[in-house]
């Protein structure tokens, strides 16, 4: 889960996994670490936002589908709830105390978030390279 | 309007060596380290890495690695496979005293695949860097001389 964060979680994979029925995975993991372990991902998601908020060069939607939520309300709702602020003004309050210095775009390449790929490159040669 | 190029990309194979090499050994000065995400060192987060040439200013290397979630595993081996293999140049640093910076980056340990030669466009030398990214490293000419070869050796 630390590793895949952005992925969509799949408690039953999950579970298997540690060798554990859903449900009592669900238990020992909150007896472990205090929370579910959905709330434990979303909470790993906004500090994964707050840090691209903060340094990287890319919009709120951008973000929010870079760290894993589906809905720009879920992930400003959830954003709050843990910073206190939304993510426009929690990036508002850092603009110019800490420029943006990474280029959105290699943060992107870096996450995953947009397919680098030239269409049709699977089958292309330098040949065919316009 | 295009004006120019400020950040260009070169794949290395591990971020540590890299900044050594480029500083050290290049004497290119950092522009920036920061890592956002991951579990500090080494956590699987993105290090941001540039550097540059100190009378370059507005141009910079960023070092990356191709390791990064967004990149699939085959092509980050394949990436991997062709910087280490030493098939990849990534561009042309230039000099205004090549004789001297190839002795001084010799002496230094940097590993030259061809000593300094004299072509139409330049004196030229080719070195790698602890990837095996292969740089040419040219004092330009002012004009064009094309009674120099353009390629092969030179025999001195």
């Amino acid at each position: 889960m630390d590793r895949d964060w952005a992925e969509p979680l799949d408690l039953d994979a999950v579970a298997a996994h540690a060798c554990y029925s859903r449900y009592h995975f669900i238990r020992a993991f909150k007896g472990a670490y205090g929370s579910t372990p959905g709330q434990y991902l979303t909470r790993r998601r906004i500090e994964r936002a707050e840090e691209l908020l903060r340094s990287a060069n890319l919009s709120v939607t951008e973000i929010c589908s870079l760290v894993g939520f589906s809905s720009l309300g879920t992930f400003s709702t959830s954003f709050k709830r843990q910073t206190g602020l939304t993510p426009s003004a929690y990036r508002d309050l850092y603009v110019g105390r800490a420029a943006a210095v990474i280029p959105g775009c290699y943060a992107m390449l870096w996450y995953g978030g947009r397919d680098a790929r030239a269409p049709g490159s699977k089958d292309r040669n330098s040949q065919e390279a316009e | 309007m295009i004006k120019g190029m400020s950040i260009v990309t070169v794949w290395v194979l591990d971020q540590d060596r890299a900044k050594e090499f480029y500083t050290e050994k290049l004497g290119f000065e950092v522009r920036t380290d920061m890592t956002i995400g991951g579990d500090g060192e080494g956590g699987g987060g993105m290090r941001w890495l540039t550097v540059g040439a100190k009378d370059q200013p507005d141009v910079q290397l960023t070092l990356m690695v191709p390791s990064s979630p967004g990149l699939d595993p085959e092509s980050a081996e394949a990436l991997r496979t062709l910087v280490a293999k030493g098939v990849l140049g990534a561009g042309v640093f230039t000099t205004d005293d090549i004789h001297r910076d190839y002795e001084a980056l010799k002496a230094k340990g940097v590993e030259f695949v061809q000593e300094p030669q004299e072509r139409p466009y330049g004196t030229e030398a080719l070195f790698r860097d602890d990837s095996g990214n292969w740089f040419s490293f040219t004092q330009p000419r002012e004009e064009m001389d094309f009674s120099k070869p353009w390629d092969g050796c030179a025999s001195s």
